[in-house]
């Protein structure tokens, strides 16, 4: 069964508490939820059974697969280090529909682009459903209700939180590995399609029956860093070519141009300077966007002119992050993935530019994390509302059309801010209620857009610091109204009552439901 | 006539703007075809108002299709609008009301530090011009705009006028040259402007030409919410040679610009980083500007890139005697402020005159004196308004008196 039993969680959304035919829990509120019991185990393995001299290779995926014992109904997983460039994942699954297997799950770490030639697989029966993100096309078709198995999106953290709570249990991982050896030690830093880390591998590695790993720059061993260890892998694949270098490090991340960013940018830069947030030793993420890299910029223009330093810069690393790495203005890189060469460059060479994983930056499960120790973290959202409550994987037009990505999980940063525009086009971003909620208001402190800035009641400690600002301090219910006023009330999406994929929360309790569109 | 109308833009990068094609048929009634980037929000909405409007201008039976990027009801009216025109006569004017909030009159001598330029016929840009605060926005119905566009345009920039919320920011219009101009003052002059810039003018009686517009629409209309400022803008030889008698053509002249780019096209010569070609053009611009008691403003500065060169072409105009220059870019707007701001010499330097002001006022003196200096009224005049405008552009404390030390 697709889903059964909805409940009303503490948020007010209606929710299943049986997904694709297993129980799951509904949100209760921040940290409410405690599990109890055991990690998911995987089977003792003994060298015995392994090659003593070490070489695990065998001659194609497809002899890699049917060795794991690929059949119908399994769960799939890859990671998405590779972003637009990957060309692994695909073949798996051309692989697993010439041998006729059906109703597999696809548990990758994210999707883009590339992968939207799979909709082929869910349609003819190969892949039951996803669970990890459905971006673009995935999230059109899934909207639309022809996913056949109910969707589950789920954030980097709680991707590591569900395989290690054993909520889903990988029966193959298949690794793509910019360079490893015969034995399956493995880094993303070195190889023709380097990418960096490797760190969204690192569940499927620890806890999959079988680990593939496959690479197109096979090295003698040892492959040093190895940023994953071998002692977990089953198989090695040598490929042609295993992603387009020039997608992988898409170069998406340039400074904005756009006058109205940059308001937003200098504006919240000014804000945490001016709230006190930004000292000697401050931390900060801030993402790939366009806006949240011209906040670093400012950011780096405040240390520069006080000689501080920031002691840690959360990545998603790029040139920017890195030039101030190497300026001095910031003095470690925590990184989780690399968005270009400078970033795969300074992670291979500078000690202090780390590879983090999601087990350490952010999976809810563990003991602490390190997203609860970054100052200021700067996201974007689709939508927030007026309880500040925001959305990340839907439009207002109702469509599923990206992934959760990290952002759930750094929401547990000491300030959140998020620098979004009033409005989209005509499409307000600040409504009264959001399509779908990702992240409870609670965890969201500082609305910044260019008809004014919104703290949330709850941090009475900003709302004092901020009294004598120069700049526009507005409810976020005047903002709401601002935007309607000049894009005029929207109406909401029709949808039916059918419900096509859940959002989990970090803690793997069902936040809210996706519905199908109506016509 | 054409039997088939089009207006507004679409394609690869066009927001916030719809593409309108009218064609006006004898039977059939309204069909409406309607294809929306916002459908699922505003579709019904959309509908509703483009039935409205052809309902207003009396068209009966037509195919209007709307291919709409996210326009605000003001773009889809004049969209809408400015088809039916093109394919039909009417008088009716399909205005959207002006919400309070977005009328206020501009005083003769208000800043003029900054003027943002918006092409006339692009909405986006419109919509956000007002929170980068320029001291005007210009909505720009000459050169920013195709030939084939003007008709449109007028429309737009009449919307615009009245439905959008620039901030404060005063309320300008670049009109065309000549005929063309005077017929554009149909669309702006009860509309909510405030000023009125007047391109290539060369001579006085281009302004009286406007002003007899401005009155006779004025009349028609009962139109009196709030004074109508001209500002000529000098672009030729001959322009510069007359500026004087321009400058001080009419009561309402408050400004009078330079325009570089046709000045020095004119002049047969090439603009320079160092400006030497224009220096005899904008001294006798700042001349004629002073000598009729307006404000002189300097052209626009059209490397949007470099902060630091427009940084030190501002400083060269104030050194010349310039209160403002024009923004191509809303980045441009703040360095174009901190430039023309009171420098922290020029703070201190009025803080003493103005102290010594207040005091002889005190004690009943009626010479104004610093150490054995006597400090002449236009000085004091000078010190004073540097003071209003360090405080006015937070650069000084209201009450900055109060702790004052000699």
């Amino acid at each position: 069964m697709k889903y059964d039993k909805l409940v009303t969680n503490a948020l007010g959304r209606i929710v299943p508490t049986i997904i694709n035919g297993k129980p799951a829990v509904p949100y209760m509120g921040v940290g409410k939820y405690r599990p109890t019991g055991f990690k998911a185990s995987t089977k003792i393995a003994s060298c015995a059974d392994y090659p003593e001299d070490g070489n695990k290779v065998v001659s194609s995926l497809k002899e890699a697969l049917v060795k794991a014992g690929l059949k119908d109904g399994m769960c799939i997983s890859t990671h998405h280090h590779f972003r637009n460039g990957d060309l692994v994942a695909v073949p798996v699954f051309d692989i697993a529909h010439d041998l006729g297997v059906k109703d597999l799950i696809w548990l990758p770490s994210a999707s883009f682009p590339c992968h939207e030639v799979l909709t082929k697989y869910l349609e003819d029966g190969t892949i039951d459903h996803i669970e990890g993100s459905m971006n673009g096309a995935l999230g059109k078709f899934t909207s639309e209700g022809k996913m056949k198995g109910l969707g589950i999106l789920r954030s980097h953290g709680g991707r590591y939180q569900s395989v290690q709570d054993g909520e889903v249990h990988i029966d193959i991982a298949v690794i793509a590995a910019p360079t490893a050896d015969l034995f399956g030690n493995m880094n993303g830093v070195n190889g023709p399609t380097a990418c960096g880390p490797l760190g969204f591998a690192l569940a499927d590695a620890q806890f999959a029956d079988k680990v593939i790993v496959v690479t197109d720059n096979l090295v003698s061993f040892p492959c040093i860093p190895w940023q994953i260890n071998g002692n977990y892998v089953d198989y090695v694949v040598v490929m042609d070519k295993i992603g387009i270098a020039e997608k992988i490090v898409s170069g998406t991340t340039e400074i904005t141009k756009s006058p109205d960013r940059l308001l937003l940018a200098e504006w919240s830069a000014q804000f945490c300077d001016e709230a006190g947030l930004i000292y000697d030793g401050f931390s900060f993420q801030a993402g790939a966007g366009g806006t949240s890299l011209s906040i670093g910029i400012y950011f780096a223009d405040i240390l520069r002119q006080r000689g501080w330093k920031a002691r840690f810069a959360r990545g998603g690393s790029n040139k920017y992050l890195v030039k101030m790495l190497e300026e001095g203005l910031v003095e470690y890189i925590l990184d989780g993935q690399t968005f270009d060469l400078d970033g795969v460059r300074s992670m291979r060479d500078n000690p202090h530019h780390v590879m983090t994983t999601p087990f350490t930056s952010y999976n809810y499960h563990g003991k602490g994390n390190f997203s609860s120790l970054v100052d200021i973290v700067i996201l974007g959202a689709t939508e927030v509302d007026v309880n500040f409550n925001a959305n990340v994987v839907t439009h207002s037009d109702g469509y599923l059309l990206h992934g959760i990505g990290g952002w759930m999980n750094t929401l547990f940063g000491k300030t959140v801010i998020l620098p979004v525009p009033l409005f989209r086009d005509r499409i307000p971003v600040i409504r009264d209620e959001v399509t779908t909620i990702c992240g409870p208001g609670e965890l969201i402190d500082v609305i910044v857009t260019e008809r004014g800035i919104a703290i949330n009641p709850l941090r009475t400690d900003l709302i004092e610091k901020m009294k004598n600002t120069n700049l526009p301090i507005r409810t976020i219910q005047e903002l709401k109204e601002e935007a309607e006023k000049i894009c005029g009330k929207p109406e909401k999406p029709k949808f039916t009552d059918e419900i096509v994929a859940v959002i989990k929360w970090v803690d793997g309790t069902v936040i809210d439901s996706v519905y199908k569109i109506g016509k | 006539m054409a039997e088939i109308a089009t207006t507004g833009n679409k394609g690869k990068g066009i927001r916030s703007d719809c593409f309108v094609t009218l064609e006006l048929t004898t039977k059939g009634g309204i069909n409406l075809q309607l294809e929306s980037k916002v459908g699922v929000m505003y579709g019904e909405s959309i509908r509703k108002l483009a039935h409205e409007i052809m309902a207003f201008l009396e068209i009966k039976n037509a195919n209007l299709k709307i291919e709409d990027a996210g326009a605000l009801p003001l773009v889809i009216a004049a969209r809408i609008e400015a088809a039916v025109k093109k394919l039909h006569k009417t008088d009716k004017e399909y205005l959207l009301p002006v919400p309070a909030e977005h009328v206020y009159a501009t005083a003769r001598d208000k800043n003029r530090f900054s003027r943002l330029y918006l092409p006339g016929n692009s909405p986006a840009l419109m919509i956000n011009a007002g929170i980068h605060h320029p001291d005007g926005i210009i909505l720009d119905l000459e050169d920013a705009v195709a030939p084939d566009k003007k008709y449109e345009a007028r429309f737009l920039v009449r919307n615009a006028l009245r439905s959008i919320d620039f901030y404060g920011a005063e309320h300008m219009v670049r009109i065309n040259q000549g005929e063309r101009g005077l017929e554009d003052l149909e669309y702006v002059i009860a509309h909510n402007v405030n000023l009125i810039l007047l391109p290539k003018c060369e001579h006085a009686e281009q302004v009286h030409a406007v002003n007899k517009k401005i009155e006779e629409i004025v009349h028609r209309t009962s139109y009196i919410v709030h004074p109508i400022w001209i500002m000529p803008i000098i672009e030729s030889a001959l322009g510069v040679i007359n500026a004087y008698s321009i400058a001080s053509s009419a009561d309402n002249v408050v400004a009078l610009a330079i325009g570089l780019e046709d000045y020095t096209a004119d002049l047969g010569t090439m603009r320079t980083m160092e400006g030497k070609e224009s220096f005899f053009a904008r001294s006798m611009v700042v001349n004629a500007a002073r000598a009729a008691g307006i404000q002189p403003i300097d052209s626009v500065f059209s490397d949007i890139g470099d902060m630091e060169a427009l940084r030190q072409n501002v400083k060269n105009s104030k050194a010349l005697g310039f209160d403002g220059m024009g923004c191509i870019h809303p980045r441009q707007i703040k360095v174009i402020h901190e430039a023309f701001a009171p420098s922290s010499e020029e703070i201190e330097k009025a803080k003493k005159i103005v102290f010594a002001f207040y005091e002889a006022e005190k004690k009943g003196l009626g010479v104004v004196a610093l150490g054995n200096k006597m400090i002449d009224p236009p000085v004091v005049k000078r010190a004073l308004n540097t003071i209003n405008l360090a405080v006015k552009m937070n650069k000084l404390a209201e009450n900055w008196r109060e702790s004052y030390e000699i």
